[in-house]
């Protein structure tokens, strides 16, 4: 019906895309939980990557790579949260800003 | 039909890759002991003593390292050498097993430190010394990965638990501070490093080092700037490791923040196991590739020299002034890795040695001081240490002196084969920069040791605080360290043929020339 086939090219430009705009996010937003959003966007866009040059290349490794970057990312987000809670608690706001004793 | 599905299930065989476990016991020694050690706190009636997990986690890298030893021997063995196991993906030769040795001999001796500096925190549960030995077998994946996925494994099982160890102190808003910095930005550089495996893996087709060298070797490759940027991404993410300029503004702050043990480890396992994964990648997979990856190399090592020793003269904290001084000696060990031959490897593994045990005795000093004085560790709270404790003095006294690279110190020779080598690499330039970088940096130190031995000011008010307080005894596990670290540093300083030898038994890394 549609004579348009969306090759890998698209999703490496789409992966590509969500890594940048992972990158810049977690350089200028200032909510720690948009951080963390940041940091799994730009994570999935390197699976995103795997993916497409797997299927490109017609190899496994690329899935099989990302299944290990899932569980890593899980484990990465849970110790960020508990860092988080552990230091906002005694904060009234949750911004990153507040975090600056350490300077010099 | 279920039948039917469960019987061609366990019809068709999957075929496993071959696993020699003899050369991963090292590694399931202290991943195990950590997770046994965490088993049987929680299955105690009572507390235990922190100086049983402490003395536990010591016997643990211990056992862990005497494991290693026949491995040595068999790699050292001509007939046998060094071999790859699960399928490629991890190999064992002497570089893989002395960064494992210094691994281990970093846990041992922060071990030793840590158990007296966390009780006085207020610290006394298993945790800490269960996440450092999880972060020490993170970084035995590193240092034997050859394969880029599981160099990533490796890279965040270090640093997911280094990242725990750094916010530690809870009580202290230093310590929460620098664990947030740390993961932040530890993140970031992860979240690069994976995209430039991707784009690796995407160039070649295979995220093997073996695979890549082999493929870069025989083919003309048709995506150049593809496979030229996740170099450039890995390398990003591999310098925030191991703090390269401009990748280094977490290292400062995490380092004056974090548990004063915690960073001795950080300073010299992390470091370790960070370079070890560099020379892996770049020599292994990219070695057909030096002329591209060398000039920025070059860049990087200027830099760091640079910034880090100017930097750190503007400190006025040591556990921050030693941060800055880390970043220029990670600039000296790109000095060496820039020269890209044998001997930019020997050069940087006798610098990885001789500098962990530099670097785990000036932080013993520094936690000494730092705990005798709730915690602060300003350059002024040395102030006339050496009127009522000379020894200790004397002993830091060498460490600096050996940082700075005074001859008569194994850190004069570490910074002689490193230039040595950029000299037979034809980096010239490079060779001054060190050159010059070190008389800046020996300006650093002896800001210190002025401070130590030469004031007089006795009457000022850290002085008095301090030394209402200076005579309490040093613990006997302390005071091992601090004896290990400096008879090393004297001894290997004026003869430092064994070490050198080890260096160069590391030789060859598996799959480089």
């Amino acid at each position: 019906m549609f004579a348009l086939t969306i090759g890998p090219g698209y999703y490496l430009a789409l992966s590509a895309m969500l890594f940048i705009i992972g990158a810049i996010g977690l350089l200028i937003r200032r909510n720690p939980l948009i951080m963390f959003m940041c940091i799994e966007l730009m994570l999935n866009a390197a699976n995103l990557a795997f993916i497409a040059f797997g299927k490109e290349m017609d190899d496994l490794g690329g899935q099989i790579s990302v299944l290990f970057v899932l569980v890593v990312a899980a484990a990465e987000v849970v110790i960020g949260l508990a860092i988080v809670v552990a230091v906002m608690r005694r904060r009234p706001k949750a911004t990153i800003d507040d975090v600056s004793v350490l300077r010099g | 039909m279920l039948s039917s599905v469960l019987g061609t299930i366990f019809a068709s065989t999957i075929t496993t890759p071959d696993i020699a476990w003899s050369a991963l016991i090292p590694l399931l020694v202290l991943s195990g002991a950590s997770i046994f050690l965490l088993t049987i706190v929680s299955i105690a009636p009572k507390d235990l003593p922190p100086s049983f997990y402490a003395t536990y986690t010591g016997l643990a890298a211990l056992a862990s390292g005497i494991a290693a030893i026949p491995l040595w021997i068999r790699v050292q063995d001509d007939a046998r050498g060094p071999f790859r196991t699960i399928a490629g993906g991890y190999s064992v030769d002497g570089f893989s097993l002395i960064i494992t040795f210094l691994i281990l001999l970093s846990v041992l001796l922060v071990a030793c430190l840590a158990s007296e500096y966390l009780a006085k925190e207020g610290i006394t549960g298993p945790e800490p010394y269960a996440l450092i030995m999880l972060s020490a077998s993170g970084g035995i994946i590193m240092a034997g990965a050859n394969d880029l996925i599981v160099l990533f494994l490796g890279i965040e099982v270090l640093s997911i638990a280094a990242y725990v160890l750094a916010a530690m102190d809870m009580r202290r808003v230093q310590s929460q501070e620098a664990g947030m910095k740390y993961f932040v930005l530890g993140a970031f550089a992860s979240g690069f490093l994976l995209y430039g495996i991707a784009l690796i893996y995407g160039a070649t087709g295979s995220t093997s080092l073996a695979a890549i060298r082999d493929f870069l070797e025989s083919t003309e490759l048709r995506k150049d700037a593809l496979l030229l940027t996740g170099l450039a991404m890995a390398l990003i993410g591999l310098g925030f490791k191991v703090a390269t300029v401009p990748f280094h503004f977490w290292t400062p702050d995490v380092y004056q923040g974090t548990p004063t043990p915690v960073v001795a480890y950080m300073a010299s396992a992390v470091k370790a196991a960070g370079f070890a994964a560099l020379i892996r990648v770049f020599y292994v997979a990219f070695g057909s590739y030096q002329s591209d990856w060398q000039p920025i190399i070059y860049g990087l090592a200027i830099a760091t020299l640079l910034v880090g020793s100017l930097m750190a003269i503007v400190q006025t904290d040591v556990k921050r002034l030693l941060a800055y001084s880390s970043i220029s000696h990670a600039g000296y060990i790109l000095v060496g890795f820039q020269s890209g031959s044998d001997n930019g490897v020997v050069s940087v593994s006798f610098y990885l040695i001789t500098y962990a045990f530099m670097v785990l005795g000036s932080f013993a000093v520094v936690s000494i001081i730092g705990s005798l004085n709730s915690g602060q560790t300003t350059i002024d709270d040395f102030e006339g240490l050496s009127n009522r404790r000379p020894i200790l003095a004397a002993v830091f006294t060498i460490f600096l002196l050996g940082q700075a690279g005074i001859p008569l110190t194994t850190g004069f020779f570490a910074k002689f084969y490193v230039i040595e080598a950029a000299v037979e690499a034809r980096s010239y330039g490079l060779a001054i920069s060190a050159m010059v970088t070190a008389v800046i940096a020996a300006f650093l130190y002896l800001k210190i040791l002025i401070k130590m031995w030469l004031s007089d000011d006795t009457g000022s008010e850290p002085f008095s605080r301090l030394q209402a307080r200076l005579n309490i005894p040093i613990r006997i596990q302390v005071g091992f360290v601090l004896t290990i670290s400096a008879g090393f540093t004297l001894i290997f300083g004026v003869w430092p043929q064994p070490i050198v030898e080890l260096a160069r038994n590391a030789l060859p890394i598996i799959g480089f020339s």
